[in-house]
């Protein structure tokens, strides 16, 4: 059964693309939530300078010592760049633009200078290759287990253990640094996210490459963060969206033949889309229903202060008509006739004749809104 | 060696694109934008593949209006992302940048499916390929930086207005918005002039690194602009000749190595604002008020003695006093403010001056 699994190209390419998401979305929510997404891109493209620098020493493509190149080179990046910003010559978007392209740049040109003896080109370190992850497997309990799917699932282990162990003094130092200082509740705790990142960023490296990382780790915490207010449910949509990119990322790509890294972090926008238009509570269709709401309800409360404001006098006969809504307040007859259903609907108004009359709800509404408070 | 017809191509390609993205950079920079270039940049690849498949060719015209359109969509989609949801701006940058890109892989691998034999060297825009540029190209990359330049010129007080007071600017009835449109929308023409010299990866550098450099030799908008410009199409020219001595030197990273070295000149050397220029006015500072110290000190002692420029400073004078002090005490010598008499420290006369001007001075701005 599970050699059949691991046989299966397919589902290790979609297990390895979702554990790429979900390693990603675990350290990657901390640093959408504190504004530090562009140093997330800045860290996963510098990070190909640590490869290419640890290659050249070692000569060793992965395991261990990658990592930790990487973790450096991800150190590096933070350092350069807090530099820069506390020189107080650059400010901080300039800073990270400054500091990745200069590394991004050297580990390009080293690759091409070694490119006949290095197996990542140029193409690779971008885009990564994970059609090919079932390719390069390696020999467990008598299991063929490709690479990939141990590195990634080592990475998201390591990502979830952290989050898991440290939850409270990440979410603190996220949400109120000072607080976190303050108690002395690890403030640098952030910091280790952003180390975890590089890490994760050179496990997923094989897999996505540098630059389809950023998918991984910016758009999938930010679509969970449309979609809901806490913490923990956050990190939960982001799995799920992992999965489900992951999924319909590898489907439309055997479809039409396309990149499979590719199309899977095309599929994280999709659905940052869709979070966008149709989020329960901060979506656009969600916001236009709420104006709408708000409309009617502003209506209603002028029609109810109107009649109100008439009722009893001479010009009542005058006022207090469905015609007087159009000539004296303005309204469209559209918006009057809504607004005079919608008030018959709810019992706060009733019609005698021509007559619009406040019952005791819509007296006891206008008078309300005139003098809140007062009975 | 500039007799070579490509190294010609690469050589005005590198100066155009120094002089676009210098001088649209820096107001990119100064208005806080700097990461749009980047995101921008990253936008740019899907709209070349749209272009190819549009045109069926390689063509640079079909690839750049594709790019721009693309830059265009993507700036948008950060407007839209920033004012409808809660994202903020760097996530809405980042969000756009990789999405894009994502589709712009998807596109390139879709367009190598079609078998198409004219599909080669699209590759070449991830990093840029600047030996394969041709005349016609050139042309059409000068059109579009000769009306940047144009526009800028044209819109300079406008453009400075809304870089540093956009306010104000709103309130003297400027149309803002539209002028920010146009200013993002000529950062895509810097990048889609960029693509086949430095690539979309790289060229965010190229929008931000010659804008930084200009802004630490001058406060001024005047001077900074074509000071950025030069930065620009110096590290251009460089990275392009440098390209050209071995195999495997290609001229995008080389262009950003180029102008990241400008950028660290800059931060350490310009005058006043230069990190080795603010160090050096710094020990300048340092010692000038160790020697006033100095300075007054003896002055009040020999006040307290009652005798006008008598020093008690023997100890000063001692080998085993502390080595700082006696620098100073050797500096104020050499201006000769104080003077040895009999073991003693002494203030000279000009010291005696010196010292009652700088009580008088502080003791006036303490009152």
């Amino acid at each position: 059964m599970l050699a059949a699994l691991l046989d299966n190209p397919g589902v290790m390419i979609v297990t390895v693309g979702a554990l790429v998401g979900i390693a990603a979305t675990l350290v990657g929510t901390f640093l959408v939530l504190r504004g530090t997404s562009m140093l997330a891109d800045a860290i996963s493209h510098s990070i190909v300078f640590g490869i290419v620098i640890v290659w050249l020493l070692t000569h060793q493509q992965s395991g261990p010592l990658q990592l930790i190149g990487a973790a450096l080179t991800g150190l590096l990046t933070v350092v350069l760049t807090e530099l820069l910003i506390n020189s107080k010559r650059v400010r901080q978007d300039a800073a990270i633009g400054l500091v990745f392209p200069l590394l991004f740049s050297i580990g390009v040109l080293l690759l091409n200078l070694h490119a006949g003896n290095i197996h990542v080109d140029t193409h690779t370190v971008l885009l990564g290759e994970i059609g090919f992850v079932w390719l390069d497997t390696v020999s467990l309990g008598g299991y063929e287990v490709p690479r990939a799917l141990l590195s990634m699932g080592a990475m998201t282990l390591l990502n979830a253990l952290f989050v898991g162990l440290l939850f409270k003094e990440l979410k603190l130092a996220t949400f109120d640094a000072a607080l976190a200082r303050a108690l002395g509740l690890a403030p640098g705790v952030l910091f280790h996210a952003l180390l975890l990142t590089s890490g994760t960023a050179v496990a997923a490296f094989d897999a996505v490459g540098a630059i389809l990382f950023v998918a991984f780790v910016i758009v999938i915490p930010a679509t969970a963060y449309l979609l809901t207010d806490r913490l923990t449910l956050m990190l939960a949509i982001g799995v799920a969206v992992s999965i489900g990119a992951s999924l319909a990322g590898y489907g439309l790509a055997i479809l039409w033949d396309v990149s499979i890294g590719s199309m899977m972090a095309v599929m994280t926008g999709v659905c940052l889309l869709l979070a966008f238009l149709f989020g329960p509570r901060h979506g656009l269709v969600a916001q236009a229903h709420e104006r709408r709401r708000q409309r009617r309800l502003n209506e209603s409360r002028t029609l109810a202060v109107h009649l109100y404001n008439h009722e009893g006098t001479p010009e009542q006969g005058e006022e207090n008509v469905a015609r007087a809504l159009r000539e004296h307040l303005l309204w469209p007859s559209e918006r009057a006739q809504q607004a005079i259903l919608k008030g018959l609907d709810e019992g706060y108004i009733e019609r005698h004749g021509e007559l619009l009359q406040l019952t005791a709800t819509g007296r006891a509404m206008a008078r309300e809104i005139l003098a809140p408070g007062r009975e | 060696m500039l007799g070579d017809y490509t190294l010609q191509n690469v050589v005005m390609g590198a100066l155009l694109l120094g002089a676009i993205s210098g001088v649209l950079g820096s107001f990119a920079m100064l208005r806080r934008q700097s990461l749009l270039g980047d995101t921008l940049s990253h936008a740019a690849l899907p709209g070349v593949c749209l272009g190819f498949i549009m045109a069926g060719s390689r063509e640079m015209g079909s690839l750049m209006a594709g790019a721009l359109g693309t830059g265009a969509v993507a700036a948008l989609m950060v407007v839209l992302l920033t004012r409808y949801s809660r994202l903020k701006t760097d996530a809405a940058l980042g969000i756009v940048l990789s999405t894009s890109f994502a589709l712009g892989v998807v596109l390139l691998t879709f367009i190598q499916g079609m078998n198409n034999a004219a599909q080669g060297g699209l590759n070449a825009f991830l990093f840029g390929q600047a030996a394969a540029t041709l005349r016609s190209d050139l042309l059409l990359m000068a059109g579009i930086t000769a009306l940047a330049l144009i526009l800028v010129l044209g819109l300079w007080k406008e453009f400075k207005l809304i870089c540093f007071d956009p306010g104000f600017a709103r309130a003297q009835g400027l149309p803002v918005l539209l002028l920010e449109v146009v200013l993002t929308v000529m950062i895509a023409l810097a990048v889609v002039v960029g693509l086949q010299m430095v690539g979309v990866v790289l060229m965010a550098a190229m929008v931000i690194a010659p804008a930084v450099a200009a802004r630490q030799w001058s406060p001024r908008l005047e001077v900074m602009v074509p000071l950025a410009a030069l930065f620009g199409m110096a590290a251009g020219v460089s990275g392009a000749l440098i390209s050209t001595l071995g195999r495997g030197l290609a001229t995008g990273p080389l262009i950003i190595i180029c102008v990241s070295g400008f950028v660290l000149v800059s931060l350490l050397l310009a005058p006043r604002r230069g990190l080795l220029w603010e160090a050096a006015f710094r020990l300048r500072q340092r010692r000038r008020l160790r020697q006033q110290q100095l300075l007054t000190r003896l002055y009040r002692q020999a006040s307290w003695h009652g005798e006008p420029r008598r020093g008690s400073g023997r100890k000063l004078a001692d080998d085993d006093c502390d080595p700082r002090t006696r620098r100073v005490v050797r500096q104020l010598e050499q201006r000769g403010l104080v003077g040895c008499h009999d073991r003693h420290w002494m203030l000279t006369a000009e010291g005696h001056e010196a010292a009652a001007r700088i009580l008088a001075q502080l003791e006036g701005r303490a009152t």
